[in-house]
């Protein structure tokens, strides 16, 4: 009997400590501090969960020196890139057919291979849109993107729908129902990195102009801040998003003791804040639209096309592909062409000193300002396993 | 003697089962045929039964039954009725309160947070009639009443978080759900929400407290086991005997710390220091919100939270041509 009970209590403990450490991640962590010393502000790496460095597709071909008309010349129907030199053109084509087009397909994914300026194909009037929003992106969301840029390689990856994407999601309670109301929470969903945190926090906040942003601004009750705590649970969930989407803890942006406090936080918090009005602009701007030509396959649950998050870019990185930049390989991706051929109009909507004043080009370590490498100075950089 | 070093009680007590003295008439009989558990006497009293459930004890187990089934019905019913998934997602799923749209309504429709209210009232119930049966236990024993006030404080906390805060906010929306993770997620946004409960003061005692109570019942055990081989277990009937082992534990502390609680005092002090765990912890709770919005801001205005050097970024909201 006692036997039996010594062998089951053993049996018991090793089944309750791998049930408590399940979650654990074995091995030694790398940690480097982020902020103020004391604050707690460190980034927390796994070296072993490293995302391989992203496989860069080679350029198609060279160039020739004489580059041609402007494609408008050469070809019909070249609506967006009509002033861009033919080979160019060319060139950027065979860049698509390689990022995005199935390979069995090629041109004709897109294009009627007996008529290539027609527009039958609901997947041309779709690229056709996702190229100026391609340029959007590059010319008026510099101040997210940088000079780095994207292409359609950054989210695409060799897919002709990128891997990560949302669309508004199925409520599942039937509206004559007494029960079943999840609140469109409490559920385990990656969007939320299995927390039980509200999970359609994409439709609240990454269309329309919804307030992320829960905190007062005084310490006393105001009349004109009237927020719900599941308010800050929506937020938070969306917080989740971003934080797993791009591979780091809430610290890489945020002093966590005042989370709304801008003077306490990191400059990578900015670029974090026009990536969200990026998004907005990308689902509203240019996904939605395409409702009326998206085939079903394209679409949700409830109709509205798969659009755009933090990770269909950032794929768990902080900077999409590991930093590198591709925008070299297709410069007119930059921004509308002007007729002279030169790439890259100047923003229009925002001044473009706000971008650069506050971000660092580099979005690295140090600080945007003088106050701010004192601040890291104060707080020795320090970079040592986790105990 | 190295049986009193061991962490299992040695001694097992076996005969016919302590009844008790007989109830006063019109009472309900004390249920249960009263049995003997080895493993239980490892950790306690080997002899299991009889209780006493009395009337108020049934209507108190009702009540918490109907609760617990409104909230596990509730929760199964979410998952589509689907045992699987109900076992599977069993940590994730939850009871939610009425949104903040409903204020803090007495009628709400039922999958709007209705159940949610429904739950609340026959959880109180519940908790409130074992008080009284608490209170009323002590009492017929001609005990103290120690046991029902303590428990009165874990009460107020209880009542704070899911009626008297949202009755004083006017809104229902700010209760806590009733769900395992659901509910530690409602924790930590309601920090976020209203500027880090870290800066609120009461929270602080709270935690003094709950921590000191842990503290002090280390102290407590740690001093009583090891006084044990001298029979350090009858405290009180050794108090004013010289070389027992209620002095020579009082001795270890006063020769350690230069004081010592008594061995009476020893409870008072871990009796306090439990009862202001949830008593401040429900005072912290209580003004925030109502009294505090943002305990940040709070404690820098009262030179009470650190201030860090700036790190130079601004707000881009404020920068001109921000979108919002």
């Amino acid at each position: 009997m006692i036997g039996f009970i010594r062998k089951a209590s053993i049996v018991g403990s090793i089944a309750a400590l791998s049930l408590a450490l399940g979650g654990c991640e074995i091995g030694p962590k790398q940690s480097d501090q982020l902020g103020y010393r004391g604050t707690g502000m460190q980034q927390v790496n796994n070296p072993a969960r490293k995302i391989p460095a992203a496989v860069i597709p080679a350029k198609p071909y060279d160039l020739p020196a004489d580059l041609g008309p402007p494609a408008s010349v050469t070809y019909k129907n070249v609506q967006v890139l009509g002033n861009v030199k033919t080979e160019e053109f060319n060139l950027l084509m065979a860049q698509m057919n390689q990022w995005i087009a199935p390979p069995e397909q090629g041109c004709a994914y897109c294009h009627n291979p007996e008529n290539m300026a027609e527009d039958g194909k609901y997947t041309k009037i779709v690229a056709r849109r996702m190229l100026q929003m391609t340029q959007q992106i590059n010319s008026r969301w510099s101040n997210h993107v940088k000079q780095t840029g994207v292409t359609c390689y950054t989210c695409h990856r060799g897919n002709v729908v990128p891997v990560n994407k949302w669309a508004v999601k199925e409520g599942a309670m039937s509206p004559t129902s007494i029960t079943g109301n999840r609140f469109g929470q409490n559920a385990p969903d990656v969007d939320t990195s299995y927390a039980s945190l509200p999970n359609n926090a994409f439709s609240t906040y990454f269309q329309g102009k919804s307030m992320i942003r829960v905190q007062g601004n005084s310490a006393l009750p105001q009349a004109n801040h009237v927020v719900s705590t599941k308010d800050a649970e929506k937020t938070y969930g969306l917080m989740m998003h971003m934080s797993s989407a791009l591979g780091v803890n809430c610290t890489f942006c945020h002093n966590t003791d005042a989370f709304s406090s801008w003077s306490n936080s990191r400059p990578q918090r900015v670029g974090a804040y026009y990536g969200i009005r990026m998004v907005r602009d990308i689902n509203e701007g240019y996904i939605n639209g395409l409702a009326s030509v998206m085939p079903a396959n394209r679409k949700g649950p409830l109709g509205d096309p798969y659009k755009t998050n933090c990770l269909t870019c950032h794929q768990g990185q902080n900077k999409p592909l590991g930093g590198v930049s591709m925008i070299a390989q297709a410069p007119s991706l930059r921004g509308p062409i002007g007729p002279s051929g030169s790439y890259g109009v100047e923003p229009t909507a925002l001044p473009a000193e706000v971008g650069d004043a506050i971000a660092p080009t580099n979005a690295g370590m140090m600080p945007a300002t003088a106050a701010g490498a004192a601040a890291v100075e104060a707080g020795p950089k320090k970079s040592a396993p986790a105990h | 003697m190295a049986r009193y070093q061991n962490i299992f009680t040695q001694v097992q007590l076996r005969g016919p089962a302590e009844m008790g003295p007989p109830l006063p008439r019109g009472s309900y009989p004390r249920i249960g045929k009263p049995g003997f558990s080895w493993l239980m006497g490892k950790i306690g009293n080997a002899q299991i039964g009889p209780i006493y459930l009395g009337g108020l004890g049934t209507a108190s187990l009702v009540c918490g039954l109907l609760a617990f089934e409104i909230i596990g019905l509730n929760m199964f019913a979410s998952v589509g009725w689907n045992p699987v998934q109900f076992v599977r997602q069993l940590f994730w799923l939850s009871l939610e309160p009425p949104g903040p749209e409903w204020g803090f309504r007495a009628i709400v429709p039922l999958n709007q947070g209705g159940w949610f209210i429904i739950t609340g009232f026959f959880f109180s119930a519940s908790v409130m009639l074992w008080w009284a049966r608490t209170y009323l236990r002590a009492r017929e024993l001609g005990m103290g009443t120690h046991v029902a006030w303590a428990f009165l404080s874990a009460i107020w906390l209880m009542a704070v978080l899911g009626f008297i805060r949202p009755l004083m906010m006017g809104s229902w929306a700010e209760a806590v759900p009733y769900g395992i993770f659901p509910h530690l997620d409602w924790t930590a946004a309601f920090s976020i929400r209203y500027g880090n409960l870290f800066y609120n003061p009461f929270h602080c005692l709270s935690i003094v407290f709950l921590y000191g109570s842990v503290l002090l019942f280390a102290m407590h055990g740690a001093t009583i086991l090891a006084v044990g081989r001298y029979g350090g277990e009858r405290e009180i009937e050794q108090i004013t005997d010289r070389g027992t082992a209620s002095e020579r534990a009082a001795l270890f502390w006063r020769w350690t710390m230069g004081f010592n609680a008594s061995m009476e005092s020893i409870h008072r002090w871990a009796w306090w220091f439990a009862v202001l765990t949830t008593l401040s912890g429900g005072i912290g709770i209580l003004l925030t919100g109502t009294v505090v919005d943002n305990w940040y801001l709070w404690a820098v205005e009262h030179n009470y939270a650190p201030a860090y050097p700036t790190t130079g970024v601004v707000d881009p909201a404020t920068l001109p041509g921000a979108t919002p």
